[in-house]
């Protein structure tokens, strides 16, 4: 596959007929025999299995959790000294113009933090925190373990076979299972807006664990057609796309991940980058805001429509960051960003396509509503 | 039945043709959401872009095989594109067409030259 990286699971991916594409630097399944559709649609009823192990696994490290986790809180704006032991957030690093850099996962494990990111960010990211965080921390990439996520309404009966105590857990919780002999690190949480898990396994067990999962009739392989398919619905931001350097939480419609304690009069208010931009915003209006939109026919807007508030207006008011068709809405949904004065729910904008400017409603996210175990 | 290098097959009947996309074509486009065809009566022009199909992963045009006039377009497409999937060379049909220059059909591919050019 010339210069491209394989994930653990290469060998599997083939032997069970996925169509494997180049993405971040990895040959990865973008779908298998069953097509896009009907695996979007088999993890919204029962469960699929994705491999994400392109993805970044990263240990902090440090003297005492307090100095891990201030250590960390100056990267990024979430509260990370008061997450409980066992329990995950989802968070994001700034950029000093409070430009998301990237987005990702963190989990307390007793006085540690384990740090899942991008796939297309990892190295920078890692650079980011073995420069910036504190001289006493030590930042330690996992290179040894695989990452997939099992998600669906079935997730929690699958993993129940190997943890007969599945059914305590709720979502954002991070623990351990034992799989075959093998130590796997879970998270119940995932990208889909589906209940399920995010598996963390040692690279050489990794086939015989998902070959253990996908035994169950319930289970399913699912590419990263459907994964992109599953969070649009969802309504989660996918990097590079809808959140990227140039965007700010706010605008991002993200003010819910900053915690108080990082918000003005909170007790440890700022101290990330941007943190006067982000916090400023906060408090007013962003200028642009992140919005779902339901077209109201049945072309498709992709990435890059360009939208208006009239059929004839030349002022173009933002544009499509992500966008396609929703198996489960059965129509076509998208996101994008508008000037916040065009953002109301409920108003009708135009998206220009293929030189057409079609109606398109502005609408809440998520397209379909997540069903977290919480 | 003959075939175009864009993968659209095409089927004389009497003075007109009926066009549609190939099984191959449709599964290398993966499910079909959405489908624009033209307005009956419009000239078309060879390799013009005639007709919109979106799939799940990407919108894709297809092109006039001839120069001629559309007279008929199966309108039950575009509320279930689905068909594609289900039945390209058949029910899914896109447009009938008269030929500017019927002769025009020798030159495309027969069913066997079709086969070898998808290998």
């Amino acid at each position: 596959m010339g210069d491209l990286a394989v994930t653990p699971l290469y060998d599997l991916h083939l032997e069970l007929g996925a169509k494997m594409v180049p993405f971040a630097g990895y040959s990865m399944p973008v779908q298998y025999s069953a097509g896009v559709m009907k695996e979007h649609l088999h993890t919204r009823t029962q469960a699929g299995l994705f491999d994400v192990s392109h993805m970044g696994q990263v240990w902090i490290d440090g003297p005492s959790w307090e100095s891990v986790a201030l250590g960390f809180e100056t990267l990024v704006p979430q509260d990370v000294l008061g997450l409980q032991d066992g329990r995950q957030r989802y968070g994001f690093f700034t950029n000093d113009a409070g430009g998301i850099e990237d987005d990702l996962m963190f989990a307390r494990r007793g006085d540690r933090l384990f740090v899942v990111v991008n796939a297309a960010c990892k190295h920078q990211d890692i650079a980011r925190m073995k420069t910036g965080l504190p001289s006493d921390l030590v930042v330690t990439e996992v290179t040894d373990r695989a990452l997939v996520a099992l998600q669906g309404p079935k997730a929690e009966n699958v993993l129940g076979v190997f943890h007969p105590k599945i059914s305590e857990t709720r979502f954002m919780d991070v623990f351990d299972v034992s799989v075959l002999g093998h130590t796997v690190w879970v998270s119940r949480s995932g990208y889909t807006g589906e209940d399920g898990f995010e598996l963390s396994m040692p690279s050489d067990a990794a086939t015989l664990i998902c070959k253990a999962l996908l035994a169950d009739d319930a289970v399913e392989a699912i590419g990263l057609g459907a994964r992109d398919s599953l969070r649009l619905e969802a309504g989660l931001c996918l990097y590079g796309h809808d959140i990227n350097a140039t965007t700010t939480p706010v605008e991002a419609g993200l003010k819910w991940a900053i915690q108080k304690s990082r918000r003005n009069a909170g007790s440890r208010a700022g101290g990330f980058p941007g943190s006067d931009t982000v916090l400023a915003q906060m408090d007013g209006n962003s200028i642009r805001t992140r919005i779902g939109l339901l077209p109201e026919g049945r072309a498709p807007m992709r990435e890059g429509v360009a939208l208006f508030a009239t059929e004839t207006s030349d002022t173009e008011l933002g544009q499509v960051t992500s966008g396609g068709f929703g198996p489960s809405v059965q129509a076509p949904i998208a996101v994008g960003y508008v000037s916040s004065d065009h953002a109301t729910i409920g108003q009708t904008l135009f998206g220009e396509v293929r030189g057409k400017r079609l109606p398109v409603t502005v609408t809440e996210m998520p397209f379909i509503p997540h069903t977290f175990k919480r | 039945m003959k075939y175009t290098e864009e993968h659209e097959w095409l089927l004389p009947e009497g003075d007109v043709v009926i066009v549609g996309i190939t099984t191959h074509a449709a599964e290398q486009l993966g499910d079909v959401v959405f489908i624009e065809l033209p307005e009956v009566g419009t000239e078309i022009t060879k390799d013009e872009e005639i007709v919109v199909i979106e799939s799940v992963k990407a919108a894709s045009d297809i092109l006039a095989p001839m120069d001629g006039e559309i007279v008929e377009v199966n309108t039950a497409l575009e509320a279930n594109p689905s068909a594609v999937n289900d039945d390209a060379e058949g029910e899914a049909w896109f447009f009938k067409m008269k030929p500017a220059d019927p002769s025009e059909m020798d030159n495309l591919m027969d069913a066997a030259a079709y086969q070898a050019f998808i290998g």
